[in-house]
C-alpha cells in the first residue's frame, strides 16, 4: 500500500463530510489558538518586566551589607555599618570593567516649601548616580563632585515632589526647600520614571550629595548601599566578579569566611522576577492545554461516529483487498489530517487574537516560534493518539459483518 | 487440478450459536474452471451466502480443503487473504456499494488503490476501460447519486472488472433491479464471460436468472443436491429484444 494513497483516501474522506470535518477541526482550533494566545501574554508580560528592569540600569550592580549577628542581636541590613568610604575609594581604584561608583544613603522626613509639605525620602549620592540609574534632568544641571567635596546644600528633586510642593507649577529650580528643617536649594529636576514593576514610584525622591546627607542630616558616616555600573552590559558578570574582589580584599575577608556584603546584579533581579510570570505563563499554558484535550476528545468521538456511520465502506473497502492495517491508517491519517488542518488554522487564529489583545487591551504579548512548534507537534501527537482507538476498530471489523451492516 | 480456478473439496463450515453447532456447509465439493459461468442457487439458509464468503476470501472453511487459482487459502492469513482478494476477485453486491459522493471513475479505480504496483496513470487508464466495457464512458464522473440503479450496477460491474480478477462474485446482483435492468445487467456479465471469457460465479435464488448461465449448483441445508450443466442457456440479449417497452404497450390498443 503506498502512502500516497493512503493520504489520497483519507483526503477524499474528508473532503465527503466537509462540515463535519470543519465542526471537528473547531475543537483543535479554537484549543491552539487558545495555547499561543495565552503563552504570548504569559510571555509578554514577562518581557515588560525583563525591560523595565533593564530600564533601571541593566549593568547596575548593587553592593549590600548583609545582615549579620553581633554579639547576639541580629541587626538587619541597614543598620550594618560595613559600607564606608573606603570600599569607595577602593573601587574607583583602576577598576577594569566598573565605569562608575556612587555610595548611596536614605532618609526619610517631611520635606517643606511654605505652606506645602510632603513625606518622602532623601537619599544621598553621588553625581555618577545618575548615569548609573539612566537618570536624567528634565530642567536645571546636576550636582557635581564639588558640591559633594563641600557638603553642598543643593539637591535633584523628582516630578513627585514637584507635584505636591509646587502645585502652581512654578518654575521650582533655585528655590528653597526645607528638609527636617534644613533648607536645600533645587539646582535640577529630574526626568520622570514613573513607577516601576513593584509598584513603586521612582519619581517621590531628592537626591543631595551624599556628605551633605550624611553631615547635615543623618550624622553617620557609613552607607547603606554602594551603586556601580559596568562599562556596558556584557561585563556586568565580571564586573560583579571585580567588585566582590575588590570588596573581599577592602573588608579583608578572609578564605573560608562569610562576606559581610553581598552584590547583586539587575541579570539575578530579572531571573527572579521572571520566574513569577513563568509561573503564570505555565499557568495559563495548563488551562489552554486542556481545551486542546477537549478538542482531541472531540477529535475521538467524530472518529468513533465515523467508523461506525461507515462500516458498510470499510466492509467494501476490505473486499476490495484492503488489508487490516491499510483501514488502520486510513482512519489514522484522517484524524492527524483534521487535527493538522485545524493545527494550521489555530496558528493563524491565535496570532491574529494575540494582536487584538495588543490593539485593543494594551496588554504586552510576545508569539514565540517555540509556543507554535509546541502547539502544533501537540496537534499531531492529538491526532495520533485519539484518532488510533477509533482506527484500531474501524481496521479490526470483521468484513463479512461490516458488509451486511446496516 | 492446476488448471481449475477453484477446487473444493469436502468443505465444511460451522458456526457456534450458543450451545448448538450450526453446519452452514457440510461437505461440499466441486470445481470451477476457467470461462464458466455458474449460478449458485438455494433458499434462504441454504448456505449458499457462505459459500459465497468462502470462496471470496472473507470467510475460511472449519474444514476441508479450497484451492484458488492453485493457491490454498486455508493456511493465509487475514492480510494474505486480502491481497489475493484484491488481485484475484471481483466482486459485485446486491446494493451495489459504491462510495457515495464520489465519481463513478473514483469508485472504479478503489481497489487499484490498494495495489502498490499500480501507478496512478495506469489506474485511471485501466478504469476508464472498465467502465467502456460496461458502457457507461460518457457518465465517468458522475455521482452515484446522479446515476440510475442499472447504472450503478455496472459502475460496480466495471470496478470489479478493474483489476482483471481471475473470477468474478456475484451476490444477487439483480436483486434490487426490475426485470428489464436485470436482463441488461444479465446481457452485460454474459457478454464479459463469452466474449471477454471471464470467469463468473452468480449467486441468485431467481430460477429465471440462472436459465442465463451455463452451470447451476443447487444448495439447501449445506449441501450440494444438484449440480448440472444448462443444455438451454437463454441468451439475456435475445429475451430483452423480444420484450415489449413500455412505450409500446402504452401505445398499443388491445
Amino acid at each position: 500500500m503506498k502512502f500516497t494513497n493512503l493520504l489520497r483516501i483519507a483526503w477524499k474522506a474528508i473532503k465527503r463530510n466537509k462540515m463535519r470535518a470543519f465542526l471537528t477541526m473547531l475543537g483543535i482550533i479554537i484549543g491552539v489558538a487558545a495555547v499561543i494566545c495565552m503563552i504570548a501574554i504569559g510571555q509578554g508580560s514577562k518581557q515588560s518586566i525583563q525591560s523595565q528592569i533593564t530600564a533601571m540600569g541593566s549593568n547596575m550592580i548593587t553592593i549590600r551589607p548583609n545582615s549579620n549577628v553581633m554579639g547576639g542581636a541580629r541587626m538587619d541590613n541597614s543598620s550594618v555599618q560595613s559600607l564606608t568610604e573606603d570600599d569607595v575609594t577602593a573601587l574607583l581604584k583602576q577598576p577594569e570593567y566598573i565605569n562608575a561608583v556612587s555610595p548611596s544613603v536614605s532618609s526619610r522626613g517631611q520635606v517643606i516649601n511654605g505652606p506645602y509639605n510632603w513625606s518622602t525620602t532623601m537619599q544621598g549620592v553621588f553625581p555618577e548616580y545618575l548615569s548609573i540609574r539612566n537618570w536624567g534632568l528634565r530642567d536645571g544641571v546636576a550636582f557635581t563632585s564639588q558640591d559633594v567635596k563641600a557638603a553642598a546644600k543643593v539637591c535633584l528633586v523628582g516630578q513627585t515632589i514637584i507635584n505636591n510642593l509646587f502645585p502652581n507649577a512654578e518654575d521650582a529650580v533655585g528655590k528653597t526647600i526645607r528638609f527636617k528643617n534644613i533648607p536645600f536649594k533645587i539646582i535640577g529636576i529630574l526626568v520622570k520614571k514613573g513607577e516601576n514593576t513593584f509598584g513603586q514610584d521612582q519619581d517621590d525622591v531628592i537626591l543631595t550629595p551624599v556628605t551633605t546627607l550624611q553631615k547635615r542630616v543623618t550624622a553617620t558616616n557609613f552607607y547603606q548601599n554602594i551603586f556601580a555600573s559596568a562599562i556596558d552590559e556584557n561585563s556586568t558578570e565580571k564586573a560583579a566578579a571585580e567588585v566582590e574582589q575588590i570588596m573581599k580584599a577592602s573588608h579583608r575577608i578572609q578564605k573560608g569566611m562569610d562576606n559581610d556584603f553581598s552584590v547583586r546584579t539587575q541579570a539575578e533581579l530579572i531571573s527572579t522576577f521572571t520566574a513569577t510570570s513563568s509561573i503564570l505563563t505555565i499557568l495559563l499554558a495548563v488551562i489552554a492545554g486542556i481545551s486542546l484535550l477537549v478538542g482531541g476528545i472531540g477529535i475521538m468521538n467524530i472518529m468513533y461516529v465515523s467508523v461506525t456511520e461507515r462500516t458498510k465502506e470499510i466492509g467494501l473497502r476490505m473486499s476490495l483487498g484492503a488489508r487490516g492495517v491499510d483501514i488502520l491508517m486510513q482512519f489514522l491519517i484522517e484524524a492527524i489530517l483534521i487535527s493538522i488542518t485545524g493545527g494550521l488554522i489555530g496558528v493563524v487564529f491565535g496570532i491574529t487574537a494575540t494582536k487584538l489583545v495588543t490593539m485593543f487591551l494594551q496588554w504586552p504579548t510576545l508569539v514565540t516560534q517555540s509556543s507554535v512548534v509546541l502547539s502544533f507537534l501537540v496537534c499531531f501527537v492529538t491526532g495520533v493518539f485519539f484518532g488510533y482507538y477509533p482506527a484500531l476498530k474501524a481496521s479490526r471489523l470483521d468484513p463479512i459483518e461490516a458488509l451486511h451492516y446496516e | 487440478m492446476s488448471t481449475d480456478i477453484v477446487a473444493i473439496k469436502n468443505l465444511k463450515r460451522t458456526f457456534k450459536m450458543g450451545d448448538e453447532t450450526v453446519k452452514a456447509l457440510d461437505d461440499v465439493s466441486f470445481t470451477i474452471q476457467p470461462g464458466e459461468f455458474i449460478t449458485i442457487m438455494g433458499s434462504s439458509g441454504s448456505g449458499k451466502t457462505t459459500l459465497l464468503n468462502i470462496l471470496g476470501c472473507l470467510d475460511r472453511p472449519t474444514a476441508g480443503e479450497y484451492f484458488l487459482d492453485g493457491i490454498n487459502i486455508s493456511n493465509l492469513s487475514k492480510t494474505e487473504l486480502a491481497g489475493l482478494r484484491n488481485k484475484k476477485l471481483g466482486f459485485i453486491f446486491q446494493s451495489y456499494n459504491l462510495l457515495p459522493r464520489t465519481s463513478a471513475i473514483e469508485n472504479v479505480e478503489l481497489p487499484l488503490l490498494y495495489n502498490p504496483a499500480v501507478t496512478s496513470k495506469q489506474r485511471r487508464e485501466k478504469a476508464m476501460a472498465a467502465l467502456e466495457a460496461v458502457n457507461l464512458s460518457d457518465r465517468i464522473h458522475h455521482l452515484p447519486s446522479q446515476l440510475s440503479g442499472g447504472q450503478q450496477q455496472r459502475v460496480a460491474i466495471a470496478r470489479a472488472l478493474v483489476n482483471d480478477p481471475v473470477m468474478i462474485l456475484a451476490d444477487e446482483a439483480t436483486g434490487n433491479l426490475d426485470t428489464r435492468t436485470s436482463f441488461g445487467i444479465m446481457m452485460l456479465i454474459q457478454e464479459l464471460n463469452e466474449v471477454h471469457g471471464k470467469t463468473i460465479v452468480f449467486v441468485t435464488h431467481e430460477l429465471d436468472i440462472a436459465t442465463f448461465s451455463k452451470r447451476t449448483i443447487l444448495l439447501r441445508d449445506g449441501r450440494i443436491i444438484k449440480d448440472e450443466v444448462n443444455d438451454h442457456v437463454r441468451n439475456a440479449k435475445e429475451v430483452l429484444e423480444s420484450m415489449p417497452v413500455i412505450a409500446e404497450l402504452l401505445t398499443t390498443k388491445p
